[in-house]
């Protein structure tokens, strides 16, 4: 089958979807797929906290203050140029959800804006209870639903990207899909197309995202010659949930009662522990997410962790009333899991939940390579070495506008560029009847125990290299062909394209990792433990003849805060 | 404390000539019916088709299944000690083993 469409978008999560609604708005036809369901996978739907805006709504405000913040973050290594497209253009997309629908909690006639770590003052939107992913979700497929303009299916695996060979400029022309339900391959082409696969989270056993965030938007990039940079950098999310097993719960879902009640982070000793490293809470949630991760760990490995390896969060002192009026139905939910937050703590430990590095882009979301564009968490650079809290939904939105906008611009001047001959290694996959002696789904699970337990926020040389010699063996098990018969939701051939593709990223990971000598951020290094002046600097990914290279470069900070 | 359940698996490509696979599942308790299916992926075969994204969160909506004749979430479903029957949900087409086209029909390909 094939597609011909003015701007393609693979991915649709926030920054998918507001990139579709931009596109279209301005005239463009737009091809939305994504390799789940429309609005149903990726990270957005999964955001049960909050967004940060400078709205001044709550309290007196202003964008180049939450730049300020973000870019205290980072660690020195915020692309200023992004992170004031996401500050500056924030709040106007906060207000365009609003007008929406989306339903921003509020209080006293305004949006309600709660105070954050991080932040200088409240500036985090949120949409009760517990609800702000599947909100913007719901309310950006609303929209997609009703803007002219918007092809959409789901079940449609991206291969790689078609870049165009011989003369001309290499620009990208359109992408070769598998489809999954019927296991038949796609060609589409497009004058412009935007990137918006989320991040890498799957690479870690414990991740607080869906199950299809592999890392595949930065392989495909990757592959189609765009940079990536700062690829160590892995947020651990510090709270996620441990104990006692809960179902239908997101485990980021204690970030929300932080927000609201404080909460105490306690050791075994059920001791609160974090001023130990720096940072004394009393009750109050001001701990950064580097620096708990960092505590907690540091308890666990001090044997005074909880039973099953983390910290205990409490909200014993909270009354009943209390927790009903912040939380409502989520009180109904924790007791059909058996638990009263009244009378016993959970367990909490960090969980892989976003990732700062990503494809380079400028601030008009275009790649160095021509009709290539990016939005979302796949981008790098916004976020430096660390993310504050709240500005992942922002980040998604805004870039996903502006992407939009560019990708629009680019196919009303263009013209379709594709060819099936450009298309052919990738369409050479899609014939494989490769047998299927490994077990790809085992495969998946090793790797993302050894990322959790050798590339996890707390690295070492030996870990590092340890790690990478697993990666070779997968890689090497997987091999240059497909596995699987081809046919209708080949379980194993998705596997093996979603392993070729998290082999490709946790690679680049570890190698990042191994060549930062130095703990910054997000990246801690136990046999570097200092942050040192000359490694304030991005490493830059490309791959040469299939080989990862590594390279240091300056950030790009031109904008001070006006 | 691990416990046993026996998944019966529909499973097929075509409503007429399916049939049923059991699996003996070890779980902990308050596991769902999910995990253990993601289990003999891991364990048995890779080959057995499962639609989810979002895991454990129930925000996806994309796991719904039949278990013991109701159509329930696989995610939000928990394991029991005992023979759970596992089938596709009988009114929307079938894709392969547990996975049925539930997308609305304008966003599917086609």
């Amino acid at each position: 089958m094939h597609v011909e469409t003015d701007v393609l978008i693979i991915g649709s999560g926030g920054a998918g979807m507001y990139a579709a609604i931009e596109a279209a708005r301005g005239g463009a036809s737009v091809f939305l797929l994504d390799r789940s369901l429309i609005g149903r996978g990726g990270a957005t739907v999964m955001a049960q906290m909050t967004v940060a805006v400078a709205l001044g709504a709550q309290t007196p405000d202003h964008w180049s203050h939450h730049l300020a913040d973000t870019i205290q973050a980072g660690r020195g290594l915020t692309d200023e140029r992004l992170a004031r497209l996401l500050c500056e253009d924030g709040p106007d997309c906060i207000r365009e959800m609003d007008a929406w629908g989306v339903g921003w909690a509020r209080r006293d006639g305004h949006i309600t804006q709660a105070f954050a770590p991080g932040h200088d003052r409240p500036r985090c939107a949120y949409v009760d209870f517990l609800n702000t992913g599947p909100a913007v979700s719901k309310t950006l497929r609303t929209v997609v639903n009703r803007t002219n303009g918007i092809h959409k299916a789901g079940d449609l695996l991206v291969v790689d990207l078609v870049r165009q060979k011989g003369e001309g400029d290499g620009e990208v022309t359109g992408a070769v899909a598998l489809h999954l339900a019927t296991g038949a391959p796609v060609t589409i082409a497009a004058k412009a197309t935007i990137v918006a696969a989320g991040g890498l989270t799957r690479l870690y056993r414990r991740n607080s995202a869906s199950a299809n965030m592999g890392g595949d938007g930065y392989a495909l990039a990757l592959r189609a010659g765009a940079p990536l940079i700062d690829m160590e950098f892995v947020q651990f999310f510090p709270i996620g949930h441990l104990a006692p097993r809960l179902i239908g719960m997101d485990p980021i879902m204690w970030d929300p009662f932080r927000y609201k009640l404080g909460g105490r982070l306690l050791n075994a000793d059920r001791e609160e522990f974090t001023g130990r490293y720096g940072t004394r809470e009393d009750g109050k949630y001001v701990i950064t997410r580097d620096l708990a991760t960092y505590a907690i760990a540091k308890e666990v490995e001090a044997g005074r962790g909880s039973p099953h390896g983390g910290a205990y969060l409490s909200f014993e002192h909270c009354s009943a009333q209390a927790l009903r009026e912040a939380f409502g139905p989520v009180i109904d939910r924790l007791a059909a899991n058996d638990i009263d937050l009244t009378k016993m703590p959970v367990e909490v430990a960090p969980i892989a939940h976003y990732h700062m590095g990503g494809v380079t882009a400028d601030a008009r979301m275009q790649t160095e390579v021509p009709g290539l564009l990016v939005a979302g968490e796949v981008v790098g650079g916004a976020n430096g070495a660390n993310r504050l809290s709240g500005n992942a939904i922002t980040e998604a939105l805004t870039f996903g506008r502006r992407a939009g906008r560019t990708a629009e611009a680019r196919a009303r001047d263009g013209k379709q560029g594709f060819a099936v001959a450009d298309a052919g290694a990738a369409l050479d996959l899609l014939t494989a009847d490769g047998s299927a002696a490994i077990n790809t789904a085992a495969m998946v699970q090793t790797l993302q125990a050894t990322m959790a337990d050798d590339v996890g926020p707390f690295r070492t040389k030996e870990k590092l290299a340890r790690a990478l010699g697993i990666i070779g063996d997968l890689t090497a098990a997987l091999g240059e062909r497909p596995v699987g018969d081809g046919g209708r939701f080949d379980m194993q051939r998705i596997d093996w394209f979603d392993l070729r593709n998290m082999l490709l990223v946790a690679r680049i990971v570890a190698q990042a990792a191994l060549r930062r000598t130095e703990s910054r951020g997000a990246h801690q290094r136990e046999d570097f433990p200092g942050m040192l002046p000359e490694w304030q600097v991005n490493q830059v990914v490309r791959l040469r003849d299939g080989e990862v290279a590594l390279a240091s470069a300056p950030v790009v900070a031109e904008v001070a805060a006006q | 404390m691990s416990e046993t359940a026996t998944l019966k698996v529909w499973r097929g490509l075509e409503t007429a000539s399916g049939h049923f696979e059991s699996y003996e599942v070890p779980f902990e308790p308050g596991q769902s019916v999910l995990d253990g299916l993601r289990w003999i992926r891991a364990n048995h075969d890779p080959s057995l088709a499962i639609r989810f994204s979002c895991i454990n969160a129930n925000a996806c909506k994309e796991c719904m299944i039949r278990v013991d004749g109701k159509t329930v979430y696989a995610c939000t479903t928990r394991l029991v000690e005992r023979e759970m029957t596992l089938e596709p949900l009988p009114n929307k087409a079938l894709v392969k083993d547990l996975v049925t086209e539930i997308a609305p029909p304008d966003e599917r390909l086609g």
